[in-house]
């Protein structure tokens, strides 16, 4: 760093000198590019002074002692606050290590529990999840069955970050592992919780709903693990209803029987499903409430479900400017007319 | 002739600025600039008051480094207080050992050109720094 002080003090003294001859702008603006460059070079405010104390006295070899004095009061001044910029310096370049080594991980997660959301005669889907930073403790997955039957995880990790998603993944791959057919949606979530109990920090909880849907009967069979309940929206009344569920999260105690619950749906008839993240969305400060939730689903209710669910993010993600508190996510089953 | 070496012990907060001029006159006469006079001031100052405010007591020893390779000024301070738990913790930055405002020895270690630090649990701290003349 030296080196670019000595090829600036010539530079540097001519700006000073023609700005006490003429205090104009011009060299004002002159040394704001050098104070630019002096901070991209990592050159610290006490070389700085040092530098205009040179550049003063060659300038003025008839300086008064008490200006030279008052100079290198102000150089000791300085001192502290060139070690806090060297200190910013390097807890920046290691905030950038760490951010880069958490989005290699988010990319990771994306490829790990990459899902996909299937086509099924008679049934529109839609799902969107969205991480509040860069990894996901949110989580849905689908599978198909070879009788067309399509069941259905959504899950929320209690808890963020890094811990939420590495669990995420040990329930994707418990899921994959199940012979889905011949398993109903209560005990999936029953053995879940054997593997989440016996692997997971005791503190750490998970909730999750289950559901399946059979396009023989038309039927959604579901169970939930404490989970944010959903809403099944009847075309005919033109109505929402919550989904009343009982169960306990994922994790809690060792041995849980979940409850089977079941509707019908019939054409333009839906079932949402979502996490806190959607229904714990701040308007100004203020939770909404839950007709707040259900208005845009309403609006959009025309356009197909995967519009719908990005439509209604979009909303909620102009409703709290921008600022994500925590991960979103969003499902829809339609039943087509 | 002035003195090769010299130890200031440090005992009361009106000694640290006892050392630090200790240290800049050392520091003038070994040819610093006004830059490095005021750094190895500062990096003074830090290990003085650590030992003020943690061990209670302790000195500073000041040596003139003059051989054919190199000239500089080096600065150990020593004390018999609680040591350090965790060095890996205090050399850490963001993490101050004054109150969040000093430099803290992350600092001290900016302002000097070498440094060595040793800690025993109850026996006390060992620093060793040096800074030579460019």
């Amino acid at each position: 760093m030296g080196e670019v002080i000595n090829s600036s003090i010539e530079g540097y003294k001519d700006l000073l000198k023609s700005f006490i001859e003429t205090q104009d702008e011009r060299s004002l603006y002159g040394v704001e590019m050098m104070s630019k460059s002096f901070l991209k070079n990592n050159i610290l405010p006490e070389e700085i002074v040092d530098m205009h104390i040179q550049a003063l006295e060659e300038l003025y070899p008839e300086l008064s002692q008490e200006v030279k004095h008052s100079m290198n009061f102000l150089l000791e001044a300085m001192i502290s606050y060139g070690i806090k910029q060297q200190e910013i310096q390097s807890l920046k370049e290691k905030q950038f290590a760490i951010q880069s080594e958490i989005s290699v991980a988010a990319k990771m997660q994306n490829t790990l529990l990459k899902t996909e959301i299937p086509q099924a005669k008679g049934i529109d889907i839609g799902a969107i999840s969205v991480p509040a930073h860069q990894l996901n403790g949110d989580y849905y997955h689908f599978v198909k069955g070879k009788d067309d039957t399509i069941g259905l995880a959504i899950a929320d990790v209690i808890g963020k970050g890094i811990p939420a998603a590495l669990s995420m993944s040990m329930i994707k791959y418990a899921i994959d592992s199940y012979p889905e057919e011949s398993m109903k949606p209560n005990v999936i979530l029953e053995n879940l919780n054997r593997v989440v109990e016996r692997n997971v920090d005791p503190n750490m909880f998970i909730t999750m709903i289950y559901a399946q849907y059979s396009p023989r009967d038309n039927k959604l069979r579901f169970s939930s693990a404490g989970h944010e309940p959903g809403f099944y929206y009847n075309a005919k009344e033109n109505k929402f209803t919550e989904l009343k569920t009982k169960g306990l999260a994922l994790g809690v105690l060792g041995n849980v029987q979940y409850q089977e619950y079941m509707l019908e749906m019939k054409p333009g008839d839906m079932v949402i499903f979502l996490t806190d993240g959607v229904t714990e969305t701040k308007d100004q400060g203020r939770f909404i409430e839950t007709q707040e939730v259900l208005d845009p689903i309403k609006k959009y209710k025309d356009l197909s479900a995967q519009e719908m669910v990005e439509h209604v993010f979009k909303y909620f993600e102009q409703l709290q400017d921008f600022k994500r508190r925590d991960d979103f996510t969003l499902i829809i089953l339609k039943k087509e007319v | 002739m002035k003195p090769q070496s010299s130890c200031v012990r440090i005992q009361k907060e009106w000694d640290i600025v006892g050392a630090r001029h200790v240290a800049r006159d050392m520091a003038k006469e070994l040819g610093f600039g006004i830059v490095d006079q005021a750094r190895i001031a500062t990096a003074v100052s830090e290990l003085a008051r650590n030992i003020y405010l943690y061990a209670k007591s302790g000195q500073i020893i000041f040596e003139k480094i003059d051989t054919m390779e190199s000239k500089g000024l080096s600065i150990i301070a020593i004390d018999s207080g609680p040591g350090i738990a965790d060095i890996g913790q205090v050399m850490q930055d963001g993490y101050s050992t004054s109150g969040g405002l000093g430099a803290g020895l992350p600092g001290v270690k900016r302002l000097m050109d070498e440094f060595v630090i040793q800690s025993e649990m109850g026996k006390g701290t060992k620093i060793t720094t040096k800074k030579l003349v460019r």
